[in-house]
């Protein structure tokens, strides 16, 4: 028994979705049918459905926490839910899908490997499946399940699946996405959900659990380029540890071992591994996303920010970087705008030199005329950095691809950027 | 080779990851220590993430005197192994002085003067982020909850007004007065931890663990007989084989009818639970939203 867990993987999914979409009724199913709602969260969800005049046990309740959520019956946030089966530990990043809160979504995407999205059988591809779609493919989800819901409503019809189904690959053929699935589920019945349905003999697929356990994720980090930004450093300054200098951090690319010649940024000095450390002792290989603590042979000054790769394979070394923005504050971004800029562990100042369009999240389209991105938006723009950046394409590695904008004022998160 | 990490080492690379940063980001960092296991495990993670150097900040307990004798010899064990640095902040004291009330009556309990002494801590000390083992599967307004949540300079969380939080990139600015809370386990279910602490084999205190103990039962909960908590006439105490699931104040702490008495058989019983560890807590029964609202005042 004690053993069983051993090989579990761990999987985060994103959920998108409005009031109505029977998003919090899937979510719920599933926490339910894997037994996950215990019965002490169940009896306040049903006092709570009973106080509301609702007269069935609302399982919506069970996602929305806050009180202003619960009032208004929306979720705003993202909240974090947890589940597992023998086979892997989920963690949904439920997020809400309306327009206003494009930047939930775009937080819950950053770092899911599935993108789980609703279609309502009855009205087929709408606006906000496409904007989920769009999303999860700017935020490189590496893949995308599409579930066809409420099939209960359209009599388990075949057509109407595949009609939805052709829709949305058609839509999709424009979309940076490498792993599209499909399946028709009723989150209300359980229809393919957990159990296979039995009124869906034409769908020969696998059911929604049987997809989230084993889609093969081992694949979603980088194990080819090696990327390593330094965080810590280790200096324990006692007798036994007297000269140990460890270069804490998580790798964020590529395998390392010991013995690897390896180069440093920025100072582009070489030099090799002598050792991986940690707590329970020598590492063999150090690989995506272990944090680990690399020891050097030669005796080179690296401090918080720098980053340790291969000679033959190094990332962009840059002070202009080209990214797409997604827009987080009230306040707009700010041409010419000075803000804090934070990628992998390093910390420096940029400029916004330019906004090249905003991108429309509902199709795709580059707007080049209204330049002015407000809260939610999405543009692609030129920042000028104070230092040298270390970068990769986001494509390429979500880690060493990615950044944050802060506001130098009032210290707020106010954009996320995806560098090209 | 296979190139993957099971879910637990994945968890803990996470929170190391995020400790690290915590140290790195902020001038004087506590780790708030209540004896529990997730602060336990809180502190098993930071030995890992800066060994071989000792964890580069203080732990803070505080204490509402109203105590497990078990939870403080653990507690003076393990600080006196880590070589660490122990803060008290003592309720008891603020009671004293008067700058706090206690409650009155049979459910009285010192949890909301927790808020105070805590923040009255942390202002003293200039602590700048104080690392919690607080974990969103444990309750619905902290599954909302960042890994680095921002406090004004009365402490509050404003929930509604969080900063996003994307990838792995934490933003840790904060004006003079402010503070931060930093939740690194906030991804862990409580299966996670105590599979984690089997597979790593962590001591834990023996309150864990089944063992016969004066009782009484008090709408449904199990409660240890104290001399903190007065007892109505009808609540007879007697003595029951009983383990706790979580630990706190000993006035709020529930516990359960358990045999299992060692690690292995406590996954085992907690797997196949079909209540959750806070459904013993009176503290989170006050009301729907009691979590929430206390978290905004500044709790932990």
């Amino acid at each position: 028994m004690a053993t069983d867990y051993a090989d579990m993987e761990m999987l985060r999914f994103t959920t998108a979705g409005s009031v109505d979409d029977g998003k919090s009724t899937l979510i719920g199913r599933l926490l339910y049918d894997s037994k996950s709602i215990l019965e002490d969260q169940y009896e306040a969800v049903r006092v709570s459905s009973e106080r509301r005049g609702e007269s069935e046990v609302n399982l919506a309740l069970l996602t929305d926490g806050l009180k202003a959520e619960r009032e208004q019956g929306i979720t705003i946030d993202v909240a974090y839910r947890y589940f597992s089966t023998p086979k892997r530990k989920f963690i949904i990043a439920d997020t809400p899908g309306h327009i206003q809160y494009t930047r939930n979504m775009v937080t819950g995407a950053s770092t899911a490997n599935v993108a789980l999205i609703l279609v309502d059988a009855r009205q087929g591809v709408v606006e906000q499946t496409r904007r989920h779609a769009i999303i999860a493919s700017l935020l490189q989800i590496p893949h995308m399940l599409v579930c066809v819901n409420k099939m209960d409503l359209v009599e388990y019809k075949e057509e109407a699946y595949e009609r939805i189904r052709h829709e949305f690959e058609s839509f999709a053929s424009k979309l940076d996405v490498h792993d599209i699935s499909f399946v028709p589920i009723s989150a209300l019945k359980g229809d393919n959900v957990v159990d296979r349905s039995t009124k869906m003999n034409w769908y020969q697929g696998p059911t929604l659990m049987y997809y989230l356990e084993n889609v093969h994720i081992a694949s979603d980090y980088n194990f080819i380029d090696c990327r390593f930004p330094v965080q810590y450093v280790v200096r324990p300054n006692t007798d036994e540890f007297h000269d140990y200098r460890g270069y804490a951090g998580r790798v964020a690319g590529g395998i390392f071992r010991k013995g690897d010649r390896v180069m440093l940024l920025p100072s582009g000095f070489s030099s090799t591994i002598a050792k991986i450390d940690s707590f329970d002792g020598e590492v063999e290989e150090a690989f995506p996303p272990m944090s680990v603590t690399i020891l050097l042979e030669d005796d080179i000054d690296i401090s918080r920010g720098d980053m340790i790769v291969r000679e033959n394979n190094v990332p962009t070394d840059t002070q202009d970087v080209e990214a797409m923005v997604c827009w987080f504050n009230e306040r707009p971004m700010q041409l010419n705008g000075k803000y804090a800029l934070r990628h992998t562990t390093q910390e420096m100042r940029c400029v916004v030199k330019d906004i090249r369009y905003k991108l429309d999240i509902n199709t795709l389209h580059r707007n080049q005329e209204d330049k002015e991105i407000k809260m939610n938006d999405i543009a692609r723009v030129t920042l000028r950095t104070t230092k040298r950046i270390f970068a990769d394409a986001y494509r390429k590695n979500r880690i060493t691809g990615s950044l944050i904008l802060v506001d130098e004022g009032t210290n707020e998160t106010v954009g996320a950027g995806m560098i090209i | 080779m296979n190139y993957h990490l099971n879910h637990l080492k994945e968890l803990e690379s996470e929170s190391i990851f995020v400790i690290r940063e915590v140290a790195s980001q902020f001038q004087n960092p506590v780790i708030l220590f209540s004896g529990g296991k997730d602060s336990i495990l809180l502190t098993y993670l930071a030995q890992k993430a800066f060994y071989p150097a000792r964890i580069p900040f203080p732990l803070m307990h505080v204490d509402t005197g109203h105590n497990f004798l078990e939870t403080i010899e653990y507690r003076d064990q393990m600080i006196a192994k880590l070589g660490a640095k122990l803060i008290v902040a003592s309720v008891q004291e603020a009671i004293d002085k008067g700058a706090i009330k206690e409650e009155k009556g049979y459910n009285a309990s010192r949890n909301a003067l927790q808020t105070h002494v805590l923040l009255d801590a942390l202002e003293k000390g200039k602590y700048d982020a104080a690392l919690g083992g607080g974990r969103r599967d444990e309750e619905k307004a902290r599954a909302k909850e960042r890994f680095f949540s921002h406090r004004d300079e009365f402490g509050q969380w404003d929930p509604k007004n969080q900063r996003p939080e994307l990838w792995n990139l934490f933003n840790g600015k904060k004006q003079i007065g402010e503070h931060f809370r930093v939740f690194p386990i906030s991804n862990w279910t409580e299966l996670d931890v105590w599979q984690y602490l089997h597979m790593e084999k962590v001591e834990l205190p023996s309150l864990y663990f089944s063992h016969q103990r004066e009782c009484f039962v008090r709408d449904g909960v199990i409660y240890a007989d104290s001399d903190f908590m007065m007892k109505k006439p009808e609540e007879k105490v007697e003595p029951m084989q009983i383990r706790f699931r979580t630990i706190g104040d000993i006035t709020c702490t529930g516990a359960t009818r358990s045999a299992a008495n060692t690690l292995d058989q406590i996954v085992q019983e907690v797997a196949a639970s079909r209540f959750t560890e806070r459904g013993t807590r009176s503290d989170d029964k006050r009301s729907e939203t009691a979590m929430e609202d206390r978290k905004k005042q500044g709790y932990f």
